[in-house]
C-alpha cells in the first residue's frame, strides 16, 4: 500500500490569521503607516514643535498671518506660515493634533466602558432593566449629536474635561447598543447556559465570558466613534463652544482664519484642516478594514 | 429541433472554483446523457459536485467559478462558451430549474404574479392578462386552489410545501424540454415531500418533459427515476437504468449508501455507515477518491479509474462488486 | 393601525415633556440673560425691572410651569432678543433651513444611489474602486472645513457661485423658497453640496453594501435561471429589496441633516433655524433655544413615524402577516 504524503497544515494563531486578514488591503496599510505617523508626531510635539504656540511671551504679534515660508527676526522659518496672533502654524497645528487625539480617544474610551458595562448588563440581566436601559439608548440615538453636545456645551462651558464629557454623553449609546447585541447572541449559546447551571456568578459570566466576546464588535464600533469624536470635538470648537482659546484645537484654529479667508490668506483654515482630515481618514481607513476583518458575515 | 439523438449530452465537464487555498475542481470528470423524457437521478453527498453540475448545465456559474473545460450538447446547441444572450432565451424557456429552498428563491417582496408574469414575458411576447391566465393555469396543476387569490399574495404567506408547488408552477410555464431540480424536496416535511415527489412524477409524465431529480437521497429517486447516476468527489462512479443500481450496485460507494439507508438495517441490529469521511477536494490524491474508505481497496487503487460502460452500465472502479 | 399611531402619540409627548424639562433646567444654568440684554451701564433697578419683565425673578419651578402653561396654548414664550413669539422667530427661520435640507437629500440621493449600485455590481473596476476611495475621502472630511474650502475655491477664487447669503425668494405653495428660481438656487448650491457631501458617502457605502450582500442570495440566481433579463433582474429584484432599508436610512438622515444645518448656516451665513440656534445660545436667548430644540425633537420624531409608515408600506412581510396556506 502505498503512502501519500500530505503536508502538515500550517498553525495559524488567531493573531495570526488577523494580521494577514488585515493586510490585505493596502489602503488600511496606508492608514494605518499614516495613524502610526501622526500619533508619534503629537506625543513627541514638545520636541519637535520649533515654538510652543501657548507661550505667550514667544509669540510676536508683528509676525501676525505671515504666508507659509515666511522667516521670523529670529531666523526660524514659518513652514506653514502664522495665524492672527503671530503663532507658528506648524507648531500650533502640532499641538492642535494632540488636544484633538486626546480628546477624541479618551472620550472613546469612556464612552465605551461606559456604554459595554451598560449594554452587557442589559443583556445578562434582561427583563424590566434592560427594556428601560433599552428605551433611554434609543431616545438618546434618536437625538442629533450635534444638538445635544450644542447644549450640553452651551451649559457646561468651556474646557477639555467639559467636551469630553459632552462627547461620552453623545457617543455612549452606539456602544451600548453594540454591546448588548453581541452579548445577547453570546448569552444564548449554550456555553453561558451551562455556566450557569454550574451556579458560576453573575459578574464571572459576565465579565470572563459575554465582555471579551463582545469586543470585536465594540472595537469597529470604536473606531467610527473616534473619528466622529475628533470631527465632532473640531465643529464645536469652529463655533466656539468647548475648547477654551488658550488651548488651540484644530478646529479653533480653523475658526481663527474664517475672518481672513476672503482676503486670500487661506493658510490659517486649510492646514490645520488638511491635518484634521488625515487623522479622521486614516482611522477611518483602518477602520473600514477592522470591520471586514472582524465581520462574521462576510465569507473569507 | 432535431429528434434523434439525446436531449441533453454532458462530456468531460471540468467546472473550477478559484479559492485562496487554491483551485477546487468541484466538478472534476462528468459525462452523462438525457434521453426527451427521461427521468434521471443525480445521487451524491454534499461536496460530490451535484449541484454545481445543475448550475453548469444552465451557466449560472459566477466567478470565482468557471467552466474549464467539456462539453454541453442540449438538442444540438453548444452551451459551453454560447453567448450569455442565447443562453438567456433557452433558461426558463427551454431549461428551468427548480431550487431547494423556497423561501430563498422566490423574491420575498415581490407578489407571486409579479414573479410568474414576468417569467411568461421573459420570453413570449403576449399581453400581461394573458400571462396572467398562464399563471392561474399553472398554479391550478400544481394542486393550489384558490389560484386567482394566490397570485396577490406574497412568498411567506405560503407554507413551504406551496412554495416549492409555486416554483414548479414557474418551472412548467413555459412547458421546457428539460427540468433541474435541485433537492427540491430536502428542505420539506416528510408527509409534503412525497406529496411535492408525486406531483412531479405526474407532471413530467403528462408533459413528458426530461428530469434531472439532484439529491443526496436514494430512497427518493427510488420511485421516480428512469436512470441513476451516482457521484463523488466531481465523478461520476456509477450510472444505469435505476432497478439495476439500486438492486445490484456495483460501486462500493454506492453499496455504501444503501446499506446506510437506516430501512435496510434490521431493528436492534448496528446501523452500517460508510468509514471515514469525504476528502477535501483541494487535497485529492491521485488515484480513486474513495479510497481511504473502501475496505476492498488496494495497490491498483492508486491510479484513477476510469468510466467502464457496458450495456448501459458504467462503473468507475478496479475492483467493482460482482454482479448476483 | 390607530392603536399604533395613538402609541406613539402618546410616546411623541412624553419626549417632548422630558425633552423640555431637561433643556429647561439646563439652560437656567448658564448665566443671567438680564446681564447681556440690558444695557451695561444700567443700575440695579433697571436691571430688576428687566428681570421682572422676562419674568426671570420667579422661582425655576415657577417658570417652568409657566412655560408648560403656555405651551398647552401654543405659546413657547417670547424671544429675550425679538421680542416676539419664540415660535414664531422659528417658524420665519424653517422654510429655510428646510429647503437647504431637502436639496442635500437630493443631492445625495440621486448621485448616491447609482454610484452605489454600480460599485456593487463591478466591485474590481478601476471606477468602483474610485467611487469607494473617494466615499471614505467623503465622510473623513470635516464638513465645517469643506465649507470653507467651497467658498475658498468657488466663491473667492473661480467667482462662480456667491459665498453667503440665500438668494431671492419666491412664493411655493404659501413657503418663501428660494431654490425653485436660478438666482436662489445659485446661493444655494454651495451649503447644499456641503451638507450632501457625508450623507452622500453614507449612501454610496450603504448601496454597495446593499448590493454585495442581496446579489449572493438565490432568489436572485432563480431570477435569472428563469431567464430574465440582467436589467429586470438588477433594476426590480435588486433594486426592490435594497430601497427598503435605503428608505429607512434616508430618512433617518434627513433627521440629521436638519440638525446638522446649524454648522453648514453659520459658515454660509444662511438665514435659516440652525444659524438663529447658534446666536441664540450665544445670546442667552433661552426661549428661542427650548422652542428649538423641541421643534427639532417633534420633527425627528415625525420622520420616524414617517419612515416606519413607509417602511411597512414598501415590505410585504411587514404588511401582511403570515397566513399558512
Amino acid at each position: 500500500m502505498s503512502t501519500v504524503v500530505v503536508p502538515a497544515p500550517l498553525v495559524e494563531t488567531p493573531w495570526r490569521r488577523f494580521r494577514r486578514q488585515f493586510a490585505e488591503s493596502r489602503l488600511a496599510l496606508i492608514g494605518l503607516a499614516l495613524l502610526v505617523v501622526i500619533v508619534a508626531i503629537a506625543l513627541l510635539a514638545p520636541w519637535i514643535a520649533p515654538q510652543n504656540p501657548y507661550d505667550l511671551a514667544k509669540l510676536d504679534l508683528l509676525d501676525a498671518r505671515l504666508p507659509p515660508g515666511a522667516t521670523a527676526a529670529d531666523g526660524m522659518t514659518y513652514w506653514l506660515g502664522t495665524d492672527g496672533q503671530g503663532r507658528d502654524m506648524f507648531s500650533a497645528i502640532i499641538y492642535g493634533l494632540r488636544v484633538s487625539l486626546y480628546v477624541g480617544i479618551a472620550s472613546g474610551v469612556i464612552a465605551l466602558t461606559l456604554g459595554a458595562v451598560i449594554g452587557v448588563l442589559a443583556a445578562y440581566l434582561g427583563g424590566r432593566f434592560e427594556q428601560i436601559v433599552m428605551r433611554i439608548v434609543d431616545i438618546q440615538l434618536g437625538f442629533p449629536a450635534i444638538l445635544v453636545a450644542l447644549i450640553l456645551l452651551a451649559v457646561l462651558g468651556k474646557g477639555v474635561d467639559k467636551i469630553i464629557i459632552a462627547l461620552v454623553t453623545v457617543q455612549w449609546a452606539y456602544y451600548a447598543r453594540t454591546a448588548r447585541s453581541a452579548a445577547l447572541v453570546e448569552r444564548h449559546k449554550e456555553y453561558i447556559e451551562a455556566a450557569r447551571a454550574l451556579g458560576l456568578g453573575a459578574w464571572r459570566i459576565v465579565l470572563r465570558h459575554l465582555l471579551p466576546n463582545s469586543l470585536p464588535p465594540l472595537i469597529v464600533v470604536g473606531t467610527v466613534q473616534v473619528a466622529h469624536a475628533i470631527a465632532l470635538e473640531a465643529t464645536l470648537s469652529f463655533l466656539g463652544l468647548g475648547l477654551p482659546p488658550t488651548e488651540p484645537s484644530l478646529g479653533l484654529l480653523i475658526a481663527n482664519g474664517y475672518e481672513v479667508l476672503m482676503s486670500g490668506k487661506y493658510w490659517i483654515s486649510v492646514y490645520p484642516g488638511v491635518a484634521l482630515l488625515l487623522t479622521i481618514l486614516a482611522i477611518n481607513l483602518v477602520g473600514d478594514q477592522l470591520r471586514d476583518v472582524l465581520n462574521p458575515r462576510l465569507s473569507r | 429541433m432535431s429528434r434523434v439523438g439525446p436531449l441533453l449530452k454532458v462530456s468531460g465537464l471540468r467546472t473550477e472554483f478559484a479559492t485562496r487555498d487554491g483551485v477546487l475542481p468541484a466538478v472534476a470528470d462528468v459525462s452523462f446523457e438525457v434521453a426527451r423524457g427521461e427521468v434521471l437521478g443525480l445521487v451524491g453527498e454534499s461536496g460530490s459536485g451535484k449541484s454545481v453540475t445543475g448550475f453548469s448545465i444552465l451557466g449560472l456559474i459566477d466567478p470565482p467559478g468557471r467552466i474549464a473545460a467539456g462539453s454541453l450538447q442540449f438538442d444540438g446547441l453548444e452551451l459551453v462558451g454560447a453567448a450569455p444572450e442565447s443562453l438567456r432565451r433557452l433558461r426558463g424557456k427551454r431549461i428551468a430549474m427548480i431550487f431547494q429552498d423556497p423561501m430563498m428563491t422566490l423574491n420575498p417582496v415581490l407578489s407571486i404574479e409579479t414573479q410568474m408574469v414576468e417569467t411568461v414575458l421573459a420570453h413570449d411576447d403576449t399581453t400581461r392578462e394573458a400571462a396572467r391566465q398562464r399563471a392561474i393555469e399553472a398554479l391550478g396543476r400544481v394542486g393550489i386552489a384558490s389560484a386567482v387569490e394566490r397570485l396577490a399574495q406574497y412568498p411567506h404567506q405560503f407554507s413551504g410545501g406551496m412554495r416549492q408547488r409555486v416554483a414548479i408552477a414557474i418551472a412548467l410555464l413555459h412547458k421546457p424540454d428539460l427540468i433541474i431540480a435541485d433537492e427540491p424536496t430536502t428542505a420539506l416535511d416528510v408527509t409534503v415531500q412525497g406529496q411535492i415527489l408525486y406531483e412531479m412524477q405526474k407532471l413530467v409524465r403528462e408533459s413528458g418533459t426530461a428530469l434531472i431529480w439532484i439529491t443526496h437521497d436514494l430512497a427518493v429517486v427510488a420511485g421516480l427515476a428512469d436512470r441513476i447516476a451516482v457521484m463523488y468527489a466531481g465523478r461520476i462512479v456509477e450510472m444505469g437504468d435505476a432497478a439495476d443500481v439500486l438492486d445490484a450496485p456495483r460501486h462500493p460507494y454506492t453499496r455504501g449508501l444503501l446499506d446506510s439507508v437506516p430501512a435496510a438495517t434490521q431493528p436492534g441490529a448496528r446501523l452500517r455507515q460508510i468509514r471515514g469521511s469525504t476528502p477535501s477536494l483541494l487535497r485529492l490524491g491521485p488515484g480513486c477518491a474513495f479510497r481511504e474508505r473502501c475496505d476492498r481497496a488496494d495497490a491498483g487503487c492508486a491510479t484513477l479509474p476510469v468510466l467502464e460502460t457496458t450495456d448501459g452500465r458504467s462503473v468507475r472502479c478496479v475492483h467493482p462488486l460482482e454482479l448476483a | 393601525m390607530t392603536v399604533f399611531v395613538l402609541r406613539r402619540l402618546a410616546q411623541t409627548l412624553l419626549v417632548l415633556l422630558i425633552t423640555s424639562v431637561l433643556v429647561f433646567g439646563g439652560l437656567f444654568m448658564i448665566g443671567d440673560p438680564v446681564e447681556i440684554l440690558v444695557n451695561p451701564s444700567a443700575d440695579q433697578i433697571e436691571k430688576d425691572r428687566a428681570t421682572k419683565a422676562l419674568g426671570l425673578d420667579k422661582p425655576l419651578h415657577e417658570q417652568y410651569v409657566g412655560f408648560l402653561r403656555g405651551a398647552l396654548s401654543g405659546n413657547l414664550g417670547n424671544s429675550f432678543v425679538y421680542a416676539r413669539p419664540a415660535l414664531e422667530v422659528i417658524f420665519e427661520r424653517m422654510p429655510a433651513t428646510l429647503e437647504l435640507a431637502f436639496l442635500a437629500m437630493v443631492i445625495a440621493v440621486v448621485l448616491g444611489i447609482p454610484l452605489g449600485l454600480y460599485a456593487g455590481l463591478r466591485p474590481h473596476s478601476p471606477l468602483a474602486k474610485t467611487i469607494m476611495a473617494g466615499s471614505i475621502l467623503g465622510f473623513s472630511l470635516p464638513t465645517f472645513w469643506v465649507g470653507l474650502i467651497l467658498i475658498l475655491v468657488f466663491a473667492v477664487t473661480l467667482g462662480w457661485l456667491p459665498s453667503t447669503g440665500r438668494g431671492p425668494t419666491t412664493n411655493v405653495f404659501g413657503l418663501q423658497l428660494s431654490i425653485f428660481n436660478w438666482d436662489g438656487l445659485r446661493y444655494a448650491l454651495l451649503p447644499a453640496i456641503n451638507l450632501a457631501l457625508f450623507k452622500l458617502s453614507l449612501i454610496i457605502r450603504l448601496t454597495r453594501a446593499q448590493v454585495r450582500e442581496q446579489s449572493l442570495l438565490d432568489y436572485i440566481k432563480f431570477a435569472r435561471a428563469k431567464g430574465l433579463s440582467n436589467t429586470r433582474v438588477i433594476g426590480v429584484h435588486l433594486l426592490k429589496n435594497i430601497l427598503i432599508p435605503l428608505v429607512t436610512v434616508v430618512g433617518l438622515e434627513l433627521g440629521s441633516v436638519i440638525a446638522f444645518a446649524v454648522v453648514t448656516e453659520t459658515i454660509f451665513a444662511w438665514p435659516g433655524m440652525g444659524k438663529l440656534v447658534i446666536d441664540s445660545i450665544f445670546q442667552l436667548d433661552r426661549p428661542v433655544v427650548v422652542a428649538y430644540l423641541l421643534v427639532v425633537v417633534f420633527m425627528f420624531i415625525l420622520i420616524n413615524l414617517v419612515v416606519d409608515i413607509l417602511y411597512s408600506v414598501l415590505d410585504p412581510r411587514v404588511r401582511l402577516s403570515e397566513v399558512k396556506g
